[in-house]
């Protein structure tokens, strides 16, 4: 993305659009620039916004990357254009539709990166391993990651984002991305199998259904917000709305 | 295979069928507390630790089916109880199943549900056994293991049992990070009737000193960097609404005043639900006051994050709040000289006040009229609630009739949702007390 910038500013000539290599071309168009990603050039411009933008700004930019979302690209490359243009910095000028698609989509990132940090349930292994999957919107497991890796520092798990396949591995010491073969019966439906278990994993889990419904007052119940809190999505891979 | 034999058998002289049916038991007994939030602390993890807290605004893990969070493990160490509080479930004349953990069981249940991510931490309340001082003690071993034996860096919320020694108090806010003390009953005589065994003095005094020795850790870490902290994420309390006569005006002045004091962070706000129908000291609702509840809620927010008073909100001519509308819309339609409010020009804390528009859009606004003129649209984009927000301001083109031309009970009248939808929440003016 950063050398789209650089090319575009040697080019003097300003995109329409901006696509993956593997997306069609559209029904209209004058003329395509292929850009090569170049750490160099990248650089350089990533040094222009670093003197411009708060560090808030600039983790914008790179949080909001992760959403891969397709309409994203054009937005942030003016995002990025109209700072690098202007004196001041623009990154507070929320009535900018580019500055406001870009800040909204970093907010909804870092909204579905504490989303894992609340829904990832894990399963423990017959080999002390714990086994967490998911399936979060946008690409989070990087930006989680860290927070995992502090609080269960002295237990190795597994941290698995099935909708991109890839995962993490933790061994107490590091961590180490890892791909697994999706076929296997524990990526499919998201559960160990009993033979895979440890000993007391079993109990647990029922230990802690009951709870889940031992808490709840009958008396209040309001599935409507339980919904909007706990969108439906994730309760595929929650052991409390799973038997 | 020796090692594995002896892991075994400690995992099942520990937990067992019986562990489940005390964990059904003592959940079901302590779901009335209504606080759950797992924030005010930052603490990462320490070497050969467990867990970490996040501080900012918690994280919950899950959602009941009544839609409250499930942040920690909220259980009690046991329902048995020496009093007998006519709003409690727990209290020492209902017959209910009654349980009590032992300490390595409650233990064992914080750590391994933590390790599962299922939960941020424990939270700890009990029912008061033989003494005070008894009860208080058991609740600090189970936490004093946890922090000191299995280095449980996760979040604990501790209650704090009224009458329990100073010593006890000192040893359990070394290691918990929020502790509470219930009000219940905002009004002391109403609070004597159905709470004979208490008074304010049981409640306040342990709250104070809660403060008294937080502050004086947060003095000593100025000092010394590594002195312990003392209760890091503050205290809370919980009222419980519509057990009593009490006005909102009452229930919200004593918030007010506990915000004042500085390690009060969270006042709950509980609505009374029948445990106890055979008691006629308390008034039959048929259900919860849920809508009542929530408004206290949207009050509190406003004392807490919107700057405003409580005489503001609630006044001896208005002693309750409006449950067609929120608190911060009825104070607008008692106050239409403060509006049409100037998007474009009038400070932070007016726009604070206009209704539709919540923190987060106030601060978008203030930042971004430095660069352009905003108009309606950009309103919408940053999240405003145009259909209140419209008769409130203006901002260049919009061409909305602001509150004065349509005056207040018109626009009152605009923004009430249909009565048909509206749930029933009016026994509770019915005259509860005969006495």
């Amino acid at each position: 993305m950063l050398t789209v910038v650089f090319d575009a500013y040697a080019r003097r000539s300003f995109p329409q659009a901006i696509q993956g290599t593997d997306e069609p071309l559209p029904l209209f168009y004058d003329e395509v620039h292929p850009v090569i990603t170049d750490e160099a050039k990248a650089g350089r411009v990533w040094k222009a916004l670093e003197k411009k933008l708060s560090k808030d700004a600039l983790s914008c930019l790179t949080v909001s990357y992760l959403s891969e979302l397709p309409e994203l690209d054009l937005h942030l490359f003016r995002y990025i254009c109209k700072n690098i243009d202007s004196p001041v910095s623009l990154e507070n000028n929320l009535a900018d539709d580019d500055i406001l698609f870009v800040t909204n989509t970093f907010r909804k990132v870092l909204y579905e990166r504490l989303r894992m940090m609340q829904f990832i349930r894990f399963q423990k292994a017959a080999d002390g391993t714990y086994f967490g999957i998911m399936e979060p919107q946008y690409n989070v497991l990087p930006l989680a990651i860290a927070h995992f890796k502090d609080r269960f520092a002295d237990q190795p798990f597994v941290l698995y984002d099935k909708r991109r396949h890839y995962g993490y591995y933790y061994d107490q010491h590091e961590v180490t991305q890892v791909t697994f073969d999706e076929s296997l019966p524990h990526f499919v439906t998201g559960k160990l199998d009993e033979s895979l278990m440890a000993d007391d994993e079993k109990l647990f889990q029922e230990l802690w259904r009951t709870y889940f419904k031992a808490v709840c007052i009958r008396d209040r119940l309001n599935p409507r917000k339980q919904r909007k809190d706990m969108p439906v999505r994730y309760w595929k891979y929650l052991t409390e709305k799973n038997k | 295979m020796i090692h594995n034999d002896v892991t075994n058998l400690y995992s099942s002289a520990a937990m067992t069928e019986e562990t489940l049916k005390k964990l059904k038991i003592l959940t079901e007994s302590a779901k009335y507390d209504v606080s759950c939030s797992s924030s005010g602390t930052v603490r990462s993890n320490t070497r050969g630790g467990l867990g970490n807290t996040v501080g900012g605004i918690g994280i919950c893990h899950s959602f009941a089916d009544d839609g409250r969070c499930i942040s920690l493990l909220k259980t009690m160490l046991t329902n048995s109880c020496m009093y007998d509080c006519a709003y409690c479930i727990n209290r020492r004349s209902n017959d209910i199943p009654r349980a009590t953990f032992s300490v390595r069981e409650l233990v064992e249940l914080t750590i391994e549900f933590y390790r599962r991510n299922y939960i941020e931490g424990l939270f700890l309340s009990s029912g008061v056994v033989r003494n005070p001082d008894y009860t208080m003690e058991r609740l600090v071993a189970v936490v004093k293991d946890l922090r000191t034996i299995h280095r449980f860096n996760g979040y604990i919320h501790l209650k704090s049992i009224p009458g329990a020694s100073r010593e006890l108090v000192n040893e359990a806010g070394k290691y918990a990070d929020r502790m509470s003390v219930n009000i219940e009953i905002p009004n002391e005589c109403s609070l004597k009737l159905l709470a004979p065994e208490k008074d304010f003095k049981s409640v306040y005094e342990p709250m104070a000193y809660i403060q008294q020795q937080t502050l004086a850790s947060k003095e000593e870490r100025k000092l010394f960097r590594h002195a312990p902290r003392f209760v890091p994420a503050g205290q809370s309390t919980q009222m419980i609404v519509g057990a009593t006569p009490d006005h909102d005006r009452d229930i919200l002045r004593l918030s007010s005043a506990l915000y004042a004091r500085p390690t009060m962070r969270r006042v709950y706000y509980s609505g009374y639900i029948h445990v106890n129908t055979y008691d006629t000291r308390l008034p039959m609702l048929k259900q919860p006051p849920l809508v009542r509840e929530n408004r206290l809620y949207q009050a509190d927010w406003l004392l807490r994050f919107y700057q405003f008073k409580v005489d503001e909100i609630v006044d001896d001519a208005n002693p309750d709040l409006d449950l067609e509308i929120d608190p911060k819309l009825a104070w607008a339609l008692r106050h239409p000289e403060v509006f049409p409010v100037d998007i474009n020009k009038a400070p932070y804390e007016l726009i604070l006040r206009v209704p539709g528009i919540g923190v987060k859009s106030a601060t978008l606004i203030v930042n971004s009229r430095r660069f352009n003129r905003i108009n309606s649209s950009h309103l919408k984009k940053m999240g405003v609630v145009m259909k209140k927000a419209k008769y409130f301001i203006t901002c260049g083109e919009l061409m909305s009739p602001t509150v004065n031309e349509l005056r207040p009970e018109n626009v009152r009248r605009l923004l009430t949702p249909s009565t048909s939808k509206r749930r029933d929440d009016h026994q509770l003016q019915l005259p509860l007390f005969h006495d």
